[in-house]
């Protein structure tokens, strides 16, 4: 015997009443161990514009491969500095911005190891349900060997790798593109 | 490598996917929104790893005692029916999802919101935000104390109405039982004709997101109640074997 999960619905025009409260761009704070980064991008629709009234939220782990979360049980240290979530309401430009650190490779699927990855939940007016997608890091030779990467196809695998700008190495971009050219990987959860 | 140390490397089991046509689809044209804002290329299955199997966890930090009474977040009252919205959150398997943060929205009993972009030609109250949050307790429960909200117009075809309903999000236990949906209350003439509800195929599914007139939870003389049990991803106990497709 089973329930039925509850169906989704969209989070509508006005989910910045809901959602402002927990929304932050500093998922690491003061204290947390691992390179620093700044991700920064925008949300695009099907005609290339902005998506000014949507929602990213990151999920991560620590420097050290760990999740803050009592099912992870691996034997590595939790960084009580840091709980790994990030909020970011888009603004007029479809932006959103986030600090935070370089998260280390957890276990997927069999024990191989995964690359360093933030997962990705994106919200909005006109997605009826959210989109689960991946930032995978630039230069990242064990993104060759990632279980997941390696079920997108090779052709689209460059939509979920963030890009190094402005010569800087702790400034990354990554865009969403909702719909058409260029369309970013999103995963069936 | 030896079957154990497969176990212990691996995460727990993933999360059994949706029921046939109890999810709606991303591209609903009904929903005229959904047109430009819905992926066109193929979905790539996940398996669910431990980065999907967590997902954040909230504490009492994130809520405080007025944040589930969104009558009393102001100095005076704010116009309209008052009610009580409560209800289990329960997995698929029947388990309480316990300490589990819910966070809701809603427009005001006039059918306004108060955000920058509603022109809505109805009055703001001030002494309503309409916001809230609460924490699932030890059996999965929650409760809020609430207006109900107003029906209003939108503009995705001519004459649109929504129909009355509260926006709630949900954390679950981890990413995989994330959900945002929104409650709608019974015998509401609008549901009919309002493609955000339609959108979800299975009627039974569909009808899971009314809630239900709740007489032992009414405060007497104070509020009417509505009770609403949210069901979140269950876990798949099953091992996965081939089947024909």
């Amino acid at each position: 015997m089973s329930l039925i999960t509850t169906s989704s619905q969209t989070v509508g025009p006005y989910v910045e009443i809901g959602f402002s409260a927990l929304a932050t761009g500093e998922i690491a704070p003061a204290g947390t161990q691992g390179e620093r980064i700044t991700l920064h991008g925008r949300v695009v629709d099907g005609d290339g514009k902005p998506v000014n009234d949507g929602v990213v939220e990151i999920w991560q782990a620590n420097a050290l491969g760990k999740y803050a979360h009592p099912e992870d049980a691996q034997d590595k240290p939790v960084d009580h500095a840091f709980r790994g979530f990030g909020r970011g309401l888009t603004d007029a430009a479809g932006g959103f911005r986030f600090a935070t650190i370089v998260p280390g490779r957890v276990p997927g699927p069999g024990g191989i190891l995964q690359a360093p990855h933030l997962v990705v939940t994106v919200f909005m007016r006109g997605l009826l349900k959210h989109l689960i997608t991946r930032v995978y890091f630039p230069d990242e030779p064990a993104n060759t060997e990632d279980p997941v990467l390696k079920l997108v196809p090779a052709e689209r695998r460059s939509t979920l790798i963030a890009k190094r700008v402005g010569g800087q190495k702790d400034e990354l971009e990554w865009n969403i593109v909702l719909q058409g050219e260029g369309e970013t990987v999103f995963f069936d959860y | 490598m030896n079957t154990v140390t497969e176990k212990t490397l691996s995460a727990p089991p993933g999360y059994r996917r949706p029921y046939f046509e109890s999810q709606p689809p991303y591209l609903y044209p009904p929903y005229r929104s959904t047109l430009k804002r819905s992926p066109s290329r193929p979905l790539v299955l996940l398996p669910h790893t431990l980065s999907e199997i967590t997902g954040p966890v909230f504490g009492y930090d994130a809520v405080r005692p007025t944040d589930s009474d969104l009558t009393r977040q102001h100095d005076g009252e704010p116009i309209g029916e008052r009610i009580v919205v409560s209800g289990r959150v329960l997995d698929e398997n029947s388990r309480p999802v316990v300490h589990a943060l819910v966070e809701l929205w809603q427009a005001n009993a006039a059918g306004r919101y108060r955000h920058a972009v509603d022109d809505h030609d109805a009055p703001l109250d001030p002494n309503f935000t309409g916001c809230g949050r609460a924490l699932t307790d030890s059996e999965g429960r929650y409760r809020f104390v609430t207006i109900k909200p107003g029906a209003y117009p939108w503009r995705n075809h001519y004459n649109a109405w929504r129909p009355a309903h509260l926006h709630l999000s949900l954390f679950g236990l981890g990413l995989m039982q994330r959900l945002v949906t929104q409650m709608y209350f019974p015998g509401d003439q609008l549901l009919a004709y309002d493609p955000m509800y339609n959108s979800v195929p299975d009627e039974k599914a569909r009808q899971g997101m009314i809630a239900s007139f709740d007489w032992e939870a009414t405060i007497p003389d104070i509020a009417l109640a509505f009770r609403y049990d949210i069901v979140l991803r269950g876990r798949d106990a099953t091992l996965m074997h081939s089947t024909r497709s």
